[in-house]
C-alpha cells in the first residue's frame, strides 16, 4: 500500500519528529509493498527536501503557496487529502504534534478515513488493521482497529526510531486547489518561546515541583537542562501559582510527554502528574521524602535535600560532558 | 450570542485504571465520573462571554443516560440547557458527526470543546466538527476573546503560541489558560433541576475505528536508590547503564 507522510516543517526546517514519521511510514510501506511519498507544505530548501530520502521517502510533493506559510488547519488538511488522492495512498502518516493534531481530524472527515490519534508502534496486524495507542493519559494502552479503506496514523513524537540511509528523494511540485472557505482563519502573530527546546520534542526533560519553594530557585533546573540539552517542565501547582509558565505544566491536565529521560526535582509524584510523564523511558527522582510516591515509579532515586543533591549532580554531569 | 459547549464524561483524575478480565472494556465499577477537565474550562469561558455579551449557553453530550448527572452539573455551573444524544460514543468521528447533526438544526455562534478528553486522549472532536460544519477551528486554544463578529484566539504550537483570528461561527478546543473552572453554588444546583435536558436519538453514521483491546503499561522495575553523596554514581549509571546522557 502506498504511504503518504505529512513531513511537517517549522519555519522551513524539519525536526526529529518528521524524520521519525518518515522512517515509520517507509517501514509500513515495506511491510505492505508500496511507494513512500512525503508532502511538504511551505518554503523548505530543495536540499532539505531531497534529504528526506535518507529516511525512506522516494518522492517529495512540494506545495509552495504564500497563503500557506502560516499554519492553517483547513487548507493544510485539504492539501494533504489531495496529495493522498493523487498518490492513491491508503495510509497517511503524520506526527502527532500540535500541528499534526490540528490537521488530522480534518483529513479524517475529508477522506472518511479512520484515525489512530496517537500511535506508539507499527501495526500489530494488517488485517484487521490494528495499532496500539495510549489511553487514560498513559495509565492504559489500547489497540485501535481502523476499518475504513484509507487509514491515518498520528504518530507520537519519540515513539519510533529514525532509520537513515543515503538515498535522495525526488522533488515534484504540487499545486492543490483550494476553496474560498479554506482560508477561514487568519494568522496574526507568533509568540515563540525562543531558543528553548520544545517540551513535546525533547529527548531529556528536567522538571521542578513545589519542593523547590519558589521561582527564584529555578536556576539549578535551568542550568541542568542547558547542560543536558533538555527542555524544562513543572508540576501543576507550580504553574498555577505562576512560578513557571503554563506551557511547562506536564501531567494529566497539562502536556503529556515521553522523553528518553525525565528528571523530577521536588515533585511528589501524584497520580495526575505521573499520568503525563510515565511513558518516559527512564525517570530520575530527587526528593527529600523517602515515602514520596514518585520513587515507586522511578528508575533511579536520590533521597535528600535537592538544594544539596542537584548541584552535586550538576557538577558530575559537567565532568562527564567535559570528558567527551 | 449562542454558545454550545461539548461535554464528555471521564473517570475522575485520581482513578486507578483497570480493565475487565477479557481486556475488552474499561472497568467502570466503583469509578466516579466527572466532566472532562478541559471541557469545564470551555464551559466557564462560554459563561464568562455570555455574561459580557448576552446570550445562552447550551451543553451537549453524546452518551448513554448515565452521563446526565454530569450534564446537570454543567447546568448547575451555569449552562442554560443541555442536549444528550443517546448513543455510546464509540469513536471521535461518530461523536463529532452527532454533534454536527445537532448544530445543523440549530444555529450557534461559538462552539467550544475541550482540547482533549482524558480517557481516549484523541483531541480530535473539535477539528472534525470544524470540518463537518465547514467552519474555522482551533485545536488547542489557551485564550479566547470575541469582538463583534470576530474571535481572537491564542493557540498552542510546538515551541510557542500563535494568535489567530476567525470569523464567527467557529469551533475551538479549550486548554488551560482560557479560564478558571467554577464550582457550582447552591442556587445553581437548585435551578439546575428545572433547566431543560433534551434527549435526541443518534443519526446513522459510518464507523471508522474502534478500540478492541485494552491493556496496562508494563510495570517499572525497582527504583535504584543512589547515595545522595555519590552523584558520580548516578551520572555513571545514566551514562553506561541507562544510556540516556
Ligand atoms: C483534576 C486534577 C488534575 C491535576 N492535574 C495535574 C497535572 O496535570 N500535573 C500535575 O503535576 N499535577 C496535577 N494535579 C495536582 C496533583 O494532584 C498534585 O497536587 C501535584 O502534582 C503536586 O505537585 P508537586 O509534586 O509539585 O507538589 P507537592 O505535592 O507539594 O510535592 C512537593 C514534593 O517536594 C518534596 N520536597 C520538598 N522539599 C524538598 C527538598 N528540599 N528537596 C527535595 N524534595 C523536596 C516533597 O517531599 C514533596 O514530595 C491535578 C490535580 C487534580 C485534582
Ligand atoms: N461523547 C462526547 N460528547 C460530547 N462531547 C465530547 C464527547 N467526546 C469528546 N467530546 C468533546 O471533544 C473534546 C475532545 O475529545 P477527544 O477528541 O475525544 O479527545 C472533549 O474535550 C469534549 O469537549
Amino acid at each position: 500500500m502506498s504511504v503518504l507522510i505529512f513531513a511537517e516543517n517549522w519555519d522551513g526546517k524539519f525536526k526529529k519528529s518528521t524524520f521519525e514519521a518518515i522512517s515509520y511510514g517507509s517501514e509500513l510501506a515495506k511491510q505492505t509493498g508500496g511507494n513512500v511519498t512525503a508532502v511538504v507544505i511551505g518554503n523548505v530548501s530543495d536540499d532539505d527536501m531531497k534529504s528526506l530520502g535518507k529516511y525512506g521517502a522516494q518522492k517529495v510533493l512540494s506545495v509552495k503557496n504564500d497563503k500557506l506559510n502560516a499554519h492553517n488547519p483547513s487548507a493544510y488538511a485539504s492539501a494533504i487529502a489531495q496529495a493522498a488522492q493523487k498518490e492513491n495512498a491508503k495510509l497517511i502518516v503524520l506526527s502527532y504534534t500540535y500541528s499534526g493534531r490540528s490537521v488530522a481530524g480534518r483529513v479524517t472527515v475529508k477522506l472518511k478515513a479512520g484515525l489512530v490519534a496517537g500511535a506508539i508502534a507499527l501495526p500489530s496486524s494488517s488485517s484487521p488493521f490494528t495499532i496500539r495507542k495510549k489511553c487514560f493519559s498513559g495509565k492504559g494502552l489500547t489497540d485501535v482497529v481502523i476499518s475504513s479503506d484509507v487509514k491515518i496514523i498520528g504518530l507520537i513524537p519519540n515513539s519510533y526510531h529514525i532509520n537513515s540511509g543515503d538515498a535522495s528523494a525526488s522533488i515534484e511540485s504540487f499545486s492543490p486547489t483550494f476553496g474560498d472557505n479554506e482560508f477561514n482563519s487568519t494568522f496574526k502573530e507568533a509568540k515563540k518561546t525562543s531558543g528553548k527546546i520544545a517540551l513535546t520534542e525533547a529527548e531529556i526533560v528536567v522538571s521542578g515541583g513545589r519542593g523547590l519553594k519558589g521561582p527564584e530557585n529555578w536556576g539549578m533546573v535551568e542550568q541542568l537542562a542547558e547542560l543536558l540539552g533538555a527542555a524544562t517542565a513543572c508540576s501543576k501547582p507550580v504553574a498555577d501559582v505562576g512560578w513557571r509558565p503554563h506551557h511547562e505544566h506536564v501531567g494529566q491536565t497539562g502536556i503529556t510527554i515521553g522523553p528518553n529521560l525525565y528528571i523530577a526535582i521536588g515533585i511528589s509524584g501524584a497520580i495526575q502528574h505521573l499520568a503525563g510523564v510515565s511513558s518516559s523511558k527512564v525517570m530520575v527522582v530527587f526528593n527529600n521524602d523517602k515515602e514520596a510516591p514518585f520513587f515507586k515509579a522511578a528508575n533511579y532515586g536520590v533521597c535528600g535535600d535537592a538544594f544539596e543533591t542537584v548541584p552535586k549532580f550538576i557538577e558530575e554531569v559537567k565532568k562527564l560532558k567535559s570528558s567527551h | 450570542m449562542k454558545f454550545l459547549v461539548c461535554i464528555s464524561q471521564v473517570p475522575d483524575t485520581t482513578t486507578k485504571i483497570t480493565f475487565t478480565p477479557d481486556k475488552k472494556a474499561f472497568n467502570a465499577a466503583g469509578v466516579q465520573f466527572i466532566i472532562n477537565p478541559t471541557d469545564e474550562i470551555a464551559l466557564t469561558r462560554a459563561l464568562e462571554l455570555k455574561e459580557a455579551l448576552g446570550g445562552t449557553v447550551s451543553v451537549i453530550n453524546v452518551g448513554p443516560a448515565n452521563t446526565e448527572p454530569n450534564l446537570r452539573k454543567a447546568l448547575a455551573i451555569g449552562a442554560d440547557d443541555a442536549i444528550r444524544v443517546n448513543a455510546e460514543p464509540t469513536d471521535a468521528y461518530f461523536v463529532a458527526f452527532q454533534i454536527a447533526e445537532v448544530v445543523k438544526k440549530n444555529t450557534y455562534d461559538v462552539i467550544l470543546a475541550g482540547k482533549e478528553s482524558i480517557d481516549y486522549n484523541g483531541g480530535q472532536v473539535p477539528m472534525m466538527l470544524g470540518e463537518l460544519l465547514g467552519l474555522p477551528s482551533v485545536s488547542v486554544a489557551t485564550k479566547l476573546d470575541i469582538n463583534g463578529s470576530v474571535a481572537t484566539l491564542e493557540r498552542e504550537i510546538d515551541g510557542g503560541k500563535e494568535v489567530v483570528e476567525a470569523k464567527l461561527p467557529f469551533v475551538a478546543g479549550a486548554q488551560k489558560g482560557m479560564s478558571e473552572p467554577r464550582i457550582p453554588n447552591m442556587r445553581g444546583i437548585m435551578t439546575a433541576r428545572t433547566k431543560p435536558l433534551v434527549v435526541t436519538e443518534p443519526a446513522a453514521c459510518a464507523n471508522l475505528s474502534s478500540s478492541v483491546l485494552f491493556d496496562l503499561p508494563a510495570a517499572k522495575g525497582e527504583c535504584k536508590m543512589i547515595d545522595p553523596n555519590n552523584m558520580a554514581e548516578l551520572v555513571h549509571l545514566l551514562h553506561t547503564e541507562a544510556k540516556v546522557i
